[in-house]
């Protein structure tokens, strides 16, 4: 009965088409309206816009100093993913294969402070940020997010390296490979599977956060995305043309990095979350 | 000469038999280094990083929390227990965030999970639309809260203007983010709107693992499409229902960049929520003690909640 498209299957059909099309319409205001001119965004919001103009667009791009800001939120993105499953991976690998009470203490620390919510922990952050030079600096930033990040991403490493055999480390040891050229030659490419589901857990949720860089990076040519866009959006507030058009360069490299790669982001996530 | 030789050749005899002896032993004990040199090496660096960022913070806070510190002058004060008890007498917009999330954290799971399992019965079904709805359901779910906040303020101030101008309903005439009941209500449709798509995703996974036997036989039974949905897939995706009833509640409980761009905790403070609510406590009101005692009660209703998780999916795994 499943496999026969029936009449009442259409019904469903169209009914689901009609809530996708609900989901859509914040979509379509945006977009369409970022296209109009002030005075017309005003008088005919629902409305298509009568001609396509880019011009929001090339004035947001430059007063957002969007390829900065851009290339800011690709750098603290890029470095931070780097620098998280680096020693993520071998930390976790290394405790794993150490069968010693501090390898457990240590884990279970990493695990539990997953519970710890950003803000109860934000106001002391800054203090002991401040002592260690990792204030109004993105290489700071990149470091918060290796702490921030690393209960996560170790406790999915950690559950992905105890299912490898310890066979072929073994006889790689035997042939003379270090422990350090084992991990990396032979361990890590099998880690890719879940690589590839950390990375893109941490790549959302890094390239969208708002309150660590507002709290971190004060000089605004430092500014990431999101930070760019809440500064712009006071700046311009009611300045509608402009707002939208800056909401949607925002946007759009995430839709870009979506349609890349949705297979893999769509198991990251279910796979992330069972956890 | 000729006897200092001698001697050196006795000496180093004697040393290298010394060394024979002993040999196991410094092996050993020069590979227990070697092994916790390279422990070091593997672990130290996101140690480091962990201490620094989340380790020394957190314990520091809880001593901030029985102080008076204003973040601004060296002067911090132990002040006892006297934070929490202006939290829990005289600060009343603490009260009522705290009132407030918890509204928002039970209507929002509610809604995000029947809605989010409701699309995801609605995409696996039989419809040739299905792989495209899947991902317009999800897409909100990959732009961040602030500036989903900004959008749906659009949509709230000229989209909702223009629709009520067009159709005349008077939901949609009204000013939405003007008042503190339908305010409290955008946040909620954002959150929703958003985690909605997230929900479906983990639901289909599960969906996808009821055994279709077992539908198959109830049908041939013939058991409706609604008893089928009551009575087999309902209890068969019940651990994915606990997973995303607990998800919902600490994000829910947590929710921040929405707040802060949709309303700002406006009208008059009124959508305030917990985590905004410590925010301006601590970097507006430069009350960084009194912040963070708030931030302190925040942790522990987080943790209960993730902890009562934790036991409840354990015990739940070891019962199927």
């Amino acid at each position: 009965m499943e496999n026969k498209y029936t009449s009442k299957t259409f019904i469903l059909e169209i009914l689901a088409i009609l809530v996708g099309l609900l989901f859509l319409v914040p979509f379509y205001y945006v977009i369409s309206n970022s296209l109009k001119p002030f005075a017309e965004i005003l008088t005919n919001t629902s409305a298509l816009p009568k001609v396509f103009q880019f011009e929001n667009y090339v004035n947001a791009f430059e007063k957002l100093n969007y390829l900065k800001v851009f290339s800011n939120s690709l750098i603290v993105t890029v470095a931070s993913n780097v620098v998280l499953v680096v020693f993520c991976s071998m930390a976790a690998y290394m405790l794993v294969r150490t069968k010693k009470k501090i390898s457990n203490i240590i884990f279970m620390m990493f695990v539990s402070s997953m519970i710890i919510p950003f803000q109860s922990i934000m106001i002391p952050l800054i203090k002991t940020a401040g002592t260690f030079g990792l204030l109004n600096s993105i290489w700071g930033l990149v470091i918060m997010y290796l702490g921030f990040g690393s209960g996560m991403t170790i406790f999915l490493y950690h559950g992905f390296i105890k299912g490898i055999p310890k066979e072929l480390e073994e006889a790689a040891i035997i042939d003379g490979c270090s422990r350090f050229g084992v991990f990396w030659r032979i361990v890590f490419p099998l880690l890719k599977p879940i690589t590839v589901t950390i990375v893109i857990l941490n790549s959302l949720w890094i390239w969208n956060d708002f309150l660590l860089p507002s709290l971190v990076l004060q000089n605004p040519e430092m500014r990431t995305v999101p930070l760019a866009t809440f500064f712009f959006f006071g700046q311009y507030t009611k300045q509608w043309d402009l707002a939208l058009a800056a909401l949607i360069l925002g946007i759009i490299p995430l839709l870009i990095f979506f349609f890349s790669m949705q297979r893999h982001i769509i198991k990251g996530i279910t796979s992330g979350s069972i956890k | 000469m000729n006897s200092q030789t001698k001697a050196e050749k006795l000496q180093g005899g004697a040393l290298q038999k010394n060394t024979n002896v002993s040999k196991p032993v410094s092996m050993a004990s020069k590979r227990k280094w070697k092994d916790a040199g390279l422990f070091t090496l593997f672990v130290g660096p996101v140690l480091l990083a962990f201490t620094i960022i989340m380790l020394i913070p957190f314990f520091t806070g809880i001593y901030y929390a029985f102080t008076d510190w204003n973040g601004v002058t060296g002067n911090i004060n132990w002040v006892g227990f006297d934070n929490f008890k202006y939290l829990f007498t005289e600060d009343k917009q603490f009260q009522a965030s705290f009132l407030l999330t918890a509204k928002y954290t039970v209507v929002a799971i509610i809604l995000t999970n029947v809605i989010g399992f409701a699309l995801a019965i609605l995409v696996t079904q039989m419809l040739k639309t299905r792989n495209i709805l899947r991902t317009v359901f999800f897409m909100p779910n990959l732009i961040g809260g602030l500036l989903l906040g900004f959008i749906w303020q659009f949509i709230f101030v000229k989209g909702f203007a223009s629709i009520g101008q067009i159709t005349g309903i008077p939901l949609f005439e009204m000013a939405w983010l003007g008042d503190a009941n339908t305010a409290f209500w955008g946040i909620v449709i954002v959150s929703v709107w958003q985690g909605a798509g997230y929900i479906m995703i983990i639901y289909i996974a599960a969906l996808q693992n009821v055994p279709q036997e077992i539908v198959e036989a109830a049908r041939i039974d013939g058991a409706s499409r609604w008893q089928i949905l009551r009575h087999i897939t309902v209890p068969l995706v019940a651990p994915a229902v606990t997973i995303c009833l607990f998800l919902t509640t600490a994000s829910s409980f947590k929710i921040f960049d929405a707040n802060l761009s949709l309303t700002n905790g406006g009208p008059f403070k009124s959508t305030e929520m917990l985590a905004l609510n410590i925010y301006t406590e601590a970097f507006v009101n430069n009350r960084y003690g009194i912040g963070e005692a708030k931030a302190l009660i925040f942790f522990l209703v987080v943790a209960a909640i993730t902890v009562i998780q934790v036991m409840y999916t354990k015990k739940k795994e070891v019962e199927s």
